[in-house]
């Protein structure tokens, strides 16, 4: 909580002339308040200073996921590899060998966890952060900080979760022997993307769940039917053309496709990107909006 | 000299939840939406269940002062300081505050049980707001402070509570922010915590912070503040001045509240199956008392009501506490006996003390009655109980009334009489 006040005077200096018994302490009153409280204006939301202000905590709550996390199960951080991997070998063995999808000629295990990497980060953010308010709600009816912090600490736990995940997927790729191109560069913005969206759309449920608590058992279901139209099982191409476009509205599909194409080497699909792109920057404020909106009476209601 | 915190017409309203709990779920929302027009047509508005948490409330802090807020449960001290801490939202009013706030409203905020003590120094002091370079620093003297160096690496979850409390108030106990606003948290931890708790808050003000108190006890609130305020129904009652006049303002509402009809007493708690109806003292001959003495034989009858005629294993409970604020005594049939197995549509409940042992002053006796360890009924404050002198040892003498407190049975002997 670094805050620096403008233009400070020593208060010493400023009452000498009406109070000369003035206490020894040189502590500096600023001219301007540092805090103001008032019922908050409409547009007013989001403090962003604020938030750089409190970035240390960020850090702490999601280094405290982390710990706590491994601390507790039995598996600890093989759990973020176990979850993509039996995934992976069932869905060869139902789709990669029994319905023989066409993966674009690359092993279908390795096409598969290409996209069950990047959707299982996806999926742990927006159930971990659609529920980390109503879980810190000790934390916010005692104490006060952006709230933003709260999702946003669970989606950064999440990433770590999902760099052993990659691993896991690095691995299997020199296994199978896929070669590597300099697409392969692109990578990092696939996955900001992915975090970014994630964020979006787990900071929006967050702010639901503290008002609906049906959130906490429709987002489970909501993760499952999302899984089958994001293009992790079958490549978009497995879909006719007539109605591929139905996809460019999930940005997951175009991310995951992405993701393919920058490890495997494939074209990328520039118009699925970028409209997944903007989608992401529209989900994104969208979401800040309708928190900042809910936050101001997270302590009232939670 | 400019004031650090400028409080202005502060208010805050509160919404009772019509439908029970305050968060909701899709289906009462859509039910709602649904009625809403019906409920538009008749003209029946939600306003009757409205609270006034603050209302218009304004103060000026200056820089290094100790203030101290005092109110009885309800008056809107949690809310100011929640105000404060900016963790609710004002309705109306504004706060300026010109300089860095620490707020404590409970101790070990954000604690996890799973990490070490270590780790929940660095988790605890990054929420209270301190930056890691601030804990690195103070770290060890956090340490020894607490006293759990030789625990600092083990999970808090293997702490006793009174370790955990005392690590959790190290770690606030170490802010150094320009205003400390703190909630009772010196209700935890045992006697000489307690001390070096205090002793900790008079350094922090002793060094020119800003502090803002909030405590039911007002020997704590007179020996550590120097102006204070008394809020009721959330309005200011007293405005910021003299520590005194405070407490004795506060002594006078409490004393005026216990002279209410216990029947007529709203500020109650509890799912209200059985209510308390009233309350009397009785001497062993069954003439009610106005006055107790000390060392006499009393029954305090506490007289109640129930819709249903089983009401069953209810525990009844009289909380006596001094007029400083400090519990005295419990008095409860689940302690001392058993629980009445069942009881009718009205009648009263008898504790009996064969000798009272409270010296001679004014106490303040809370009552409640529970079934199965659930809250049927509960006032605080309900009554006032004032205690005559009387002759507890039966030798005609009595310690010094500067020596309250308790009287104990006693026998003296000597070994080494002279002969």
């Amino acid at each position: 909580m670094k805050q620096t006040a403008p233009q400070t005077i020593p208060v010493a200096t400023a009452i000498s002339a009406e109070n000369s018994q003035a206490s020894g302490t040189t502590f500096h009153l600023p001219e301007e308040p540092l805090v103001v409280i008032q019922p908050s204006s409409k547009w007013n939301l989001i403090n962003l200073k604020d938030i750089w202000a409190y970035r240390e905590l960020l850090f702490f709550l999601t280094w405290r996921d982390v710990k706590v996390r491994y601390k507790q199960t039995l598996l600890g951080a093989a759990w973020a590899i176990l979850q993509p991997l039996f995934m992976m070998i069932i869905f060869t063995i139902f789709f990669g060998r029994l319905a023989g999808v066409d993966s674009h000629g690359i092993p279908y295990p390795v096409f598969a966890l290409a996209g069950l990497v990047p959707w299982t980060f996806f999926s742990n953010t927006i159930t971990a952060s659609g529920n980390s308010l109503v879980g810190s709600a000790h934390l916010i009816t005692k104490v006060y900080f952006p709230r933003l912090i709260v999702p946003a600490a669970a989606m950064t736990a999440g990433f770590v979760d999902f760099a052993l995940a990659f691993v896991l997927l690095v691995v299997m790729m020199i296994y199978y022997r896929v070669p590597v191109t300099a697409q392969v560069l692109f990578l990092p913005v696939l996955v900001l993307l992915t975090a970014l969206f994630g964020l979006g759309v787990g900071t929006w449920m967050s702010a639901l769940n503290v008002k609906y608590r049906d959130v906490r058992f429709a987002l489970p279901f909501l993760i499952q039917l999302w899984l089958f139209v994001s293009s992790v099982i079958l490549p978009s191409s497995a879909i006719p053309a007539k109605y591929r476009w139905v996809l460019l509205f999930n940005p997951m599909s175009g991310i995951i496709e992405g993701y393919r194409s920058a490890l495997f080497g494939l074209p990328f699909d520039w118009p699925a990107i970028g409209v997944a792109t903007i989608l992401t920057i529209v989900m994104l404020f969208y979401s800040v909006y309708s928190f900042g909106k809910a936050e101001r009476s997270f302590a009232d209601i939670i | 000299m400019r004031p650090i915190i400028r409080v202005e017409g502060l208010s805050k309203l509160y919404y009772l939840g019509g439908s029970g709990a305050a968060y909701s779920t899709l289906r009462e929302t859509v039910m709602e939406v649904a009625r809403k027009p019906l409920r538009y047509i008749r003209g029946v508005g939600n306003n009757s269940q409205i609270l006034w948490a603050l209302k218009d409330v304004s103060f000026d802090v200056m820089p290094g002062d100790v203030v101290g807020i005092i109110g009885r449960n309800g008056a809107g001290k949690s809310t100011l300081l929640k105000v404060l801490s900016r963790i609710v939202e004002p309705t109306a009013g504004r706060v300026e505050l010109y300089g860095r706030v620490a707020s404590l409203l409970e101790v070990g905020t954000g604690f996890h049980p799973e990490l070490t003590g270590r780790e929940n120094i660095y988790l605890n002091g990054s929420i209270l707001g301190m930056t890691r370079r601030e804990i690195e620093i103070k770290f060890d003297e956090i340490v020894a402070f607490a006293e759990v160096e030789k625990f600092i690496d083990t999970p808090v979850k293997r702490y006793s509570s009174g370790m955990y409390v005392r690590l959790a108030f190290a770690v606030a106990a170490h802010l150094e922010p320009e205003i400390l606003v703190v909630d009772e948290v010196l209700a935890v931890g045992d006697a000489s915590f307690q001390k070096k708790c205090l002793g900790r808050m008079r350094d922090v003000a002793s060094m020119g912070r800003t502090v803002i108190f909030v405590s039911h006890n007002m020997a704590a609130v007179s020996s550590l503040c120097s102006k204070a305020m008394v809020l009721w129904q959330g309005q200011v009652e007293y405005p910021l001045g003299s520590v005194e006049g405070a407490v004795q303002q506060y002594l006078t509402q409490v004393h005026k509240i216990t002279k209410m009809k216990l029947a007529e007493r709203t500020d109650r708690q509890g799912n209200g199956r059985v209510r308390i109806e009233d309350f009397a003292t009785f001497d062993s001959q069954g003439n009610e008392l106005e006055y107790l003495a000390t060392g006499q034989e009393i029954d305090f009858r506490i007289y109640y009501s129930s819709k249903e005629n089983n009401v069953q294993n209810v525990s009844v409970a009289i909380g006596i506490t001094s007029n400083s604020g400090s519990f005295v005594s419990m008095l409860s049939n689940q302690v001392a006996g058993d629980t009445f197995e069942s009881i009718a549509h009205d009648g009263y409940f008898t504790c009996k003390i064969k000798k009272l042992p409270l010296m001679p002053g004014n106490y303040t006796a809370g009552l409640i009655i529970r079934s199965n360890d659930v809250i049927l009924d509960w006032i605080q404050q309900a009554v006032t109980i004032v205690v005559e002198p009387g002759d507890f040892y039966g030798t005609g003498r009595m310690p010094p009334a500067s020596h309250s407190g308790v009287l104990l049975e006693q026998e003296w002997t000597l070994n080494g009489a002279a002969s």
